[in-house]
């Protein structure tokens, strides 16, 4: 039955199907949970909190896949979030009209993610240190440009963002979902996705290949920046304010969160943005659900915890093979392990430490 | 005997990595173990040293039967080993890395004095009079080299396994072991030296063992051979037989594409002269280290040249990044597969289209029906062998493979197609397959340069063959001349002959 659906829709399969499961369980918590309503032109309803709720995750989680793809990560978008929020209020604040706010605020993201890509493709650091950099730092410079407190602001333009709505659908909804169908669409209709795959699986043999490997890097660090930008526009103009201490504080480990959900590995290579935006979706279900189960709010984070370890134990490969194995007779895979003279180099090291350290 | 392995024999899904080997290492000798790369050498340390288990054989030491079941018990019975990059933790003092694991104690602590007292007098013997309480990484490879030496000396004591120790020394610092390796000897160790350098073989080693292709080709005492007898022990060739190729010999007459002029990399490769003609193929000989994928790196632009420039029909060439070479019609099949060459993760279908696609760049994508039918025209015209193109290549055989990138790289209607080791490590089919492509290429009109430790191969569709040693170019065998016994001559030679020719 699987194989007659389409194959992008059968990669994202298993989240779906979390997804289901997780509302499934919000409605047993919260009967009402499926309930919409509509009022004052605008839909209202746990479901439609969720979609709204999960902007700034979803938006980080487009960027962060894209760079996981190449085998690296991006710490810094929480830190990048508040930088952009605090660069668009302050813009606003000295009398901008939005459209010039919001475009210094995205370049101001871009740039962010231009230095991780530097820092990452030119100097070759580590990204998980690389990008530490700025998340440690990020936060000092978005305090610089709010002068160390809450910079507050009226500009309905910019407000509109985060807490408006357009066709009775709430405009951080929209905005993430036409950011994340416009990057599937330019990573899969061109040859950008293929390339980033390439890249993150073996870049060497991508750059032997004549692909422009350390190009497409500092690429796919600044599309994260920008994502991260309008995750901070939107959270700044939902608070009517930017608060450089706390917007987007540890969204960053949500949005990888939400990537490994959606079944994206961290080692690089095939990566699936539905399968990130479901797995953003997942991660704020599981919020909405228990704040509305009503849970003593002491236990939000523990049960938040259990839910996705319980998620990931099922995604593991250990798992997965029992469950492969229950299904499928089995099935003899042909082992391409060559020999290799000296093995590999870190076997070798690996023996070599063993036998001229032990006593 | 000291050291006895016999029939041993080593297997491997897929391959027969020894088959039947056998070794013996007397007291008080320095035994080489030589052959190309993927002959069999680490292999066959590994099984006498308990790294691996062999599937079959049996190894004695004094005469007695043993069975290391790892490297450490190994080392308790006798048997050190010394790596090429030191196995040794640079952030101790050199007086703990001597005594890790067994410091000299007292009242339950770690005495520092007696531990660097020992430490003096066990380098001492050595002739190595140096700090013993700074640290490792503050002392030269050389010292380092030393000091693993001595550790492994001091632990086992009998036999004494150095695997390219001299790869990252110079000259003097080879001197400096050497001595010590020779003090070892006279002490009755017994050593046995792994190394890819034939004069350092010739220097210090008493006896040799050479294996090729997991088999044992022979084992002998030095006194006894000659270079070219060794290089021909290595290569898999007998002096007495002889092929002479019935083909046509006639060099290329087509004009010559690419001109490369005293193009070089200090460090790397010496500045070579090479002129590639339309419909020739050059092949390049020299063994392992000896410059052949550093002579394919630079001409791709993998690695910058220093020196140099590059023409074709006349006009400057700008070859910085394999990028630029691509753009300038020239492709490379890399020697180590898995690492430089596939994507394996990826579809056959796309690992055929990348250098197209790369090509293009990112925004003129090829459509997905497009892609399928290059890929599929590869498959049915190179007979690549898999159930359809959307295989991750990474599960294909190591033939499979070749003929994918080989592919990747037709795709992009290349004008010179630079191969490095195109046959190794393929099945017999797939060789012959790969060997009537790179003829058939050169007919259609396109400018190749193969290089290849296997020399008939070589004998059998070079128009030139350039043969280098110690990363140099050393001579340039064409028309007659190239013959496998021309080749091996010039390897071994230690003369300054510039041209082998007829």
């Amino acid at each position: 039955m699987m194989n007659r659906l389409h194959p992008a829709l059968r990669r994202i399969l298993p989240q779906l199907i979390t997804l289901v499961v997780v509302l499934g369980c919000n409605v047993l918590v919260f009967p009402d949970f499926f309930k919409i309503e509509m009022s004052n032109g605008r839909l209202y309803g746990s479901i439609i909190d969720i979609l709204n709720r999960g902007a700034p995750v979803a938006l980080l989680a487009i960027g962060m896949t894209l760079v996981i793809a190449t085998k690296g990560i991006d710490l810094s978008v929480g830190a990048v979030m508040a930088i952009c929020g605090a660069v668009a209020a302050a813009a606003v604040a000295g009398g901008s009209d939005v459209a010039t706010a919001v475009v210094l605020a995205l370049c101001a993201g871009i740039v962010c993610g231009l230095w991780n890509g530097f820092l990452v493709a030119v100097l070759n650091i580590q990204p998980i240190v690389a990008t530490l950099i700025l998340m440690v730092a990020g936060r000092g410079v978005a305090q610089l440009i709010t002068e160390g407190v809450i910079l507050t602001f009226t500009n309905e333009g910019l407000i509109f963002l985060g807490s408006g709505s357009l066709m009775a659908l709430p405009m951080p909804f929209l905005i993430w979902l036409g950011f994340g169908v416009m990057t599937a669409i330019v990573v899969r209709k061109t040859a950008l996705g293929l390339l980033i795959e390439a890249v993150g699986i073996n870049l060497r043999a991508s750059t032997l290949s004549g692909v422009r490997g350390n190009v497409l890097i500092v690429a796919v660090y600044a599309i994260s920046g920008l994502c991260a930008a309008t995750a901070g526009i939107i959270v700044a103009a939902d608070i009517k304010g930017a608060d450089a201490n706390n917007a987007g504080l540890w969204l960053e480990l949500d949005a990888i969160l939400a990537v490994v959900i959606g079944g994206t590995s961290l080692l690089g290579g095939r990566f699936t943005l539905a399968g990130s935006l479901i797995g953003a979706m997942i991660i704020q279900s599981i919020n909405t659900g228990i704040l509305l189960s009503g849970f003593p709010p002491e236990f939000n984070l523990i049960i938040k915890a259990f839910i996705i370890l319980v998620i990931l134990i099922i995604q593991s490969p250990i798992v997965q093979s029992v469950l492969f194995a229950m299904r499928m007779p089995p099935d003899l895979s042909n082992d391409d392990a060559e020999p290799v003279e000296g093995g590999s180099a870190r076997d070798r090291d690996a023996s070599a430490q063993k036998e001229g350290m032990a006593p | 005997m000291l050291l006895q392995g016999r029939n041993i024999t080593k297997n491997f899904p897929g391959a027969l990595a020894l088959d039947a080997v056998d070794f013996n290492l007397l007291p008080g000798e320095v035994h080489a173990l030589l052959g190309e790369n993927g002959a069999g050498k680490s292999t066959l340390v590994k099984c006498l040293t308990g790294a691996y288990r062999r599937d079959s054989g049996a190894i004695f030491l004094d005469n007695q039967p043993i069975n290391p079941r790892s490297t450490l018990e190994a080392q308790d019975l006798g048997i050190g080993t010394v790596y090429q990059e030191v196995n040794l933790l640079p952030n101790l003092t050199v007086a703990e890395n001597l005594f890790l694991g067994r410091q000299p104690r007292r009242l339950g602590l770690v005495s520092t004095r007696r531990m660097n007292a020992g430490a003096r007098e066990i380098l001492s013997g050595y002739g190595l009079k140096i700090d013993v309480s700074r640290e490792l990484s503050s002392y030269s490879i050389a010292i380092q080299q030393i000091i693993a030496i001595a550790r492994a000396v001091d632990l086992s004591g009998k036999v004494l396994i150095l695997d390219e120790p001299t790869a990252s020394l110079d000259a003097t610092e080879v001197q400096m072991l050497f001595s010590i390796i020779r003090r070892l000897r006279d002490d009755g160790l017994g050593i046995i030296f792994i190394s890819h350098f034939l004069d350092q073989v010739f220097e210090i080693c008493d006896a040799l063992t050479v294996l090729r292709n997991g088999r044992l080709v022979g084992t002998s005492k030095l006194a006894d051979t000659s270079r070219l007898k060794l290089v021909n022990m290595m290569l898999g060739r007998s002096l007495e037989e002889e092929i002479h190729k019935e083909k046509d010999r006639t060099a290329s007459v087509d004009p010559v594409q690419l001109q490369f002029k005293n193009f070089g990399r200090s460090g790397h490769i010496k500045a070579f002269d090479l002129d590639i003609r339309k419909r020739e193929i050059v092949g390049v000989a020299g063994l392992l280290g000896s410059g052949r994928t550093e002579t394919a790196e630079i001409l791709f632009g993998a690695i910058g040249h220093d020196s140099g420039e590059a023409l074709a029909e006349g006009k400057p060439l700008r070859l910085t990044s394999p990028r630029a070479a691509v753009a300038q019609g020239f492709a490379f099949c890399p020697e180590d597969r898995k690492r430089d060459g596939i994507v394996a993760d990826l579809s056959v279908r796309e690992n055929i289209i990348l250098a197209l696609q790369g090509q293009r760049g990112w925004l003129r994508a090829l459509s997905k029906s497009e892609q399928t039918a290059i890929a599929d025209g590869y498959i049915a015209s190179l007979d690549i062998r898999t159930p359809d193109c959307e295989k991750p290549v990474g599960q294909l055989s190591g033939g499979n493979q070749q003929k994918v990138i080989l592919a990747r790289w037709l795709a992009t209607n290349p004008r010179f197609l630079i191969l490095d080791e195109p046959t190794r490590g393929i099945d017999v089919g797939a060789h012959a397959e790969i060997i009537r492509f790179i003829e058939a290429l050169c007919d259609e009109g396109m400018s190749l340069l193969v290089i290849s430790s296997e020399l008939e191969e070589l004998v059998d569709y070079s128009q030139r063959v350039i043969v280098l040693r110690d990363r140099a170019h050393v001579a340039e065998l064409t028309g007659d001349a190239i013959t496998t016994t021309n080749i091996i001559r010039a390897i071994a030679s230690d003369g300054h002959e510039d041209k082998v020719s007829a």
